[in-house]
């Protein structure tokens, strides 16, 4: 069985559109030295590396040999992963599974991504089947304004309540120095912006930002001298949907998001996560799925998500706090954004997260998203499993 | 640690320009894998799929492929390296949690430019306008060990005569020949002093790996064949940076995995390696990383015949990466060659009465990451 393993050290890197001060080793090192700083840590006591980011984002290969001088891989293990946008909890579960699995004790993982190397969503686009889909995908909006075209069909959402998400991330952020985008915004900001496909407008979308995420695993009996309160890994479930945009595609529910989450709480023990969770760090790439999809984390039925929204249950004050970090909708290195919800869930269990802390978290979820609608989800907890 | 065993292996024919999409070929080898392990997709609790966004030519390469691997519904996800790599991840995965892992890479290099592709692994701004990829990086190589211990091209060419003989007896190689060092050295030049013959071809293939944990293993279809060591290693980044003559990443990496495996002396223990002959020098470079003879001796080896298949310790009876080079696959290979040589599988290449293997991956240029696996038929 899987020994008991935790998070000990996070880092964050300074988070813009556009990071000309460093190359992408540097940015890399950024967070690695942060992290190994925040476990009070140096390179000699990481056992093992892995890393992972998209790479027609950069167009590196082979990056994992590449980032040796950022990582600090010099005559080490390290292995790159890869899996679109739920990169970042790809490269996190891996560094959970290198110390689970008995190898390693203490692992670092690291996702990253300069965004402003190229065009995001030209690079997105050959995700797509070449012969079939590619000439008419155009990016990551256009299905995520469908299935919320979809959700207010069914259920009398309005654009409204995806501003109301949005207004609450982009304010939350402001509280959050690693944020990317830190501005003071209003439902009529959100409802006025450019429209980039129905209905989702710019203030919506996630930005693209230039950063990088750090997290150090570490095995029970080291943890708990490295960190205070170490943030104890209960569990790690994902779900993978099919590939071809053509197949029983869900519009009106995050199939994977569903099966996810409901196999992490099983395993978790919770069977009512509105009241068992003490925060969430949710990967919204558009505020729209921060109403829909609070349904396929089971913490409300459906159609019931737009008014937990206007009653402020997920606001900062609110029964649940959702992304007090100010999410993907602030700050989105794509390779690390699933990363820094597994980091940001860390810290709040961890009581490090500063003027945007939660009072007294003991159980934490982050999720991410990406590729064809595939789910991660992670569930911390200040008591080990 | 909990013992883990290799339960199911599947491989398509390595060949030129396969027909049929990456989907297609991930389809075979998983299935035979499955029919192997006498299972069936669903009995698989967790997928490692092993690809490459650059070789694949799309972005998310692990969405072309995840239907194929039968990841639908599941807890999947992609490692970017070699096969051998992505291996040690789904064995990660067993250990932790998972009673199985099904771990597949696939490869269509005839589908992309395989210049550029290695070209693009080179520091953009200092080293990819020189030119340099895969092939010429390593002919550096080749020439530096060559004239550090005196290494000839002969000796090189034996490498390749080995194991294209080799490839004879596997029906899955690409490239099975009879030929002479002569034909070696008479082969046109690619990049001094490596010639077509030292090099490995371009294969199209899939390769697929089941992994169970003991109580899940003792119910499967074949005998299990036991994990009982393995580890990876990085070198500099930089060929500057780097002991080129020398891989100190192979020698940690095997030093691990030795430890692990509670081998002292590899030349004897060992009773048949499958290592990662990219090019016919590299084998003998791997045969110093390993251990198997002191360093600067690995011509001297060759021309022993020891590492033949009449030898004391045969080396690539599959006919190793020389013979079949599926880029991504080719580390994964090696480790279902090992596991048919340990179940007495192997057909014409069987090493008789084998009970201790070494499977060997590389990745990155000239070899910057090595990967090196020790199993058994013994728990």
């Amino acid at each position: 069985m899987a020994r008991r393993t935790a998070i000990v050290g996070i880092g964050q890197t300074y988070h813009c559109a556009r990071r000309d001060d460093v190359n992408g080793q540097e940015l890399i090192n950024e967070a690695v030295t942060r992290a190994l700083e925040d476990a009070g840590l140096t390179m000699k006591d990481i056992d093992a590396i892995v890393i992972g980011n998209m790479d027609h984002f950069e167009a590196i290969n082979y990056v994992d040999g590449w980032s040796v001088d950022g990582s600090g891989a010099f005559m080490r293990p390290i292995m790159k992963l890869t899996t679109g946008g739920t990169s970042g909890m790809t490269v996190a579960t891996a560094g959970y599974y290198h110390v689970a699995s008995g190898f390693f004790d203490v692992v670092l993982a690291i996702g990253w991504e300069m965004n402003s190397s190229s065009d995001t969503t030209a690079a997105i686009t050959t995700c797509c089947q070449p012969l079939i889909e590619r000439d008419f995908f155009a990016g990551a909006i256009g299905p995520l304004a469908a299935e919320y075209t979809a959700y207010i069909k069914r259920f009398g959402a309005t654009e409204e309540d995806a501003a109301l998400v949005s207004v609450r991330d982009h304010n939350n952020a402001l509280n959050n120095p690693h944020a990317h985008l830190r501005t003071r915004i209003t439902v009529e900001d959100v409802m006025k912006s450019p429209v980039l496909c129905y209905p989702i407008k710019l203030l919506d979308m996630c930005p693209r930002s230039d950063g990088a995420c750090a997290l150090i695993y570490a095995c029970e009996g080291k943890a708990e001298k490295l960190a205070p309160r170490p943030a104890w890994v209960h569990t790690i479930a994902g779900s993978r949907d099919f590939v071809y945009m053509g197949e029983p595609f869900q519009h009106e529910e995050l199939i994977t998001l569903e099966r996810a989450s409901a196999r992490a709480y099983k395993r978790a023990g919770i069977t009512d996560p509105l009241k068992e969770i003490d925060v969430m760090e949710l990967y919204l790439p558009a505020s729209t799925t921060g109403v829909k999809w609070m349904e396929s984390l089971w913490v409300c039925g459906r159609g019931e998500a737009p008014r937990l929204i206007r009653e402020g249950v997920f606001n900062m004050d609110g029964q649940l706090p959702v992304n007090p970090s100010g999410g993907p909708l602030a700050t989105n290195p794509i390779g690390a954004t699933a990363m820094i919800r597994v980091g940001e869930a860390a810290l709040q269990i961890m009581g490090k997260a500063g003027d945007r802390q939660v009072p007294n978290v003991r159980t934490a979820l982050a999720t991410a998203f990406g590729s064809c609608s595939w789910s991660d989800v992670t569930i911390l907890r200040d008591t080990k499993p | 640690m909990e013992r883990a065993a290799i339960v199911g292996v599947g491989q398509t024919r390595y060949e030129r320009s396969k027909e049929g999409i990456v989907a297609e070929l991930v389809y075979e080898a998983t299935c035979r894998a499955l029919d192997d392990a006498g299972m069936k997709i669903g009995d698989i609790d967790s997928v490692v799929t092993v690809s490459n966004d650059f070789w694949d030519g799309r972005t998310i390469s692990c969405m072309a492929v995840a239907d194929a691997a039968g990841c639908y519904g599941k807890d999947a996800s992609t490692v970017e390296c070699d096969g051998a790599f992505g291996a040690f991840y789904g064995l990660m995965r067993v250990l932790s949690g998972y009673d199985t892992t099904l771990v597949v890479a696939h490869s269509k290099v005839s589908e992309g430019n395989p210049r550029i592709i290695t070209n693009a692994a080179f520091d953009p701004i200092y080293e990819r306008s020189l030119g340099l990829d895969a092939i010429s990086a390593s002919a550096l190589q080749a020439r530096a060990y060559m004239k550090k211990f005196g290494v000839t091209e002969e000796q090189c060419a034996l490498v390749s005569v080995k194991n294209h003989r080799n490839a004879r007896n596997n029906p899955y190689a690409h490239v099975p020949l009879d030929i002479s060092v002569e034909d070696v050295m008479k082969s046109p030049k690619l990049a001094d002093p490596i010639k077509v013959l030292d090099a490995s071809p371009l294969s199209d293939g899939a390769c697929a790996v089941i992994f169970a944990v003991e109580s899940a293993a003792a119910k499967r279809a074949k005998k299990p064949v036991w994990v009982k060591g393995v580890s990876h290693c990085t070198d500099a980044y930089r060929l500057g940076e780097r002991d080129l003559t020398y891989s100190i990443a192979l020698e940690s990496a095997a030093r691990r995995a030795y430890q692990m495996a509670g081998i002292t002396d590899p030349w004897r223990q060992i009773d048949v390696a499958e290592v990662y002959d990219a090019f016919s020098y590299m084998e003998l470079m791997w045969y110093e990383g390993l251990g198997f003879c002191d360093r600067g001796q690995g011509g001297r080896l060759i021309e022993s015949g020891k590492t033949g298949m009449a030898g004391e310790l045969p080396v690539n009876p599959s006919g190793g990466v020389l013979s079949a080079h599926s880029v991504l696959v080719a580390g994964l290979a090696r480790i279902a060659e090992a596991v048919l040589q340990l179940r007495g599988e192997a057909g014409k290449r069987q090493v008789a009465g084998a009970r201790t293997a070494l499977a060997q991956g590389i990745n990155g240029i000239c070899a910057q990451q090595h990967c090196v696996w020790i199993v058994s038929t013994e728990q």
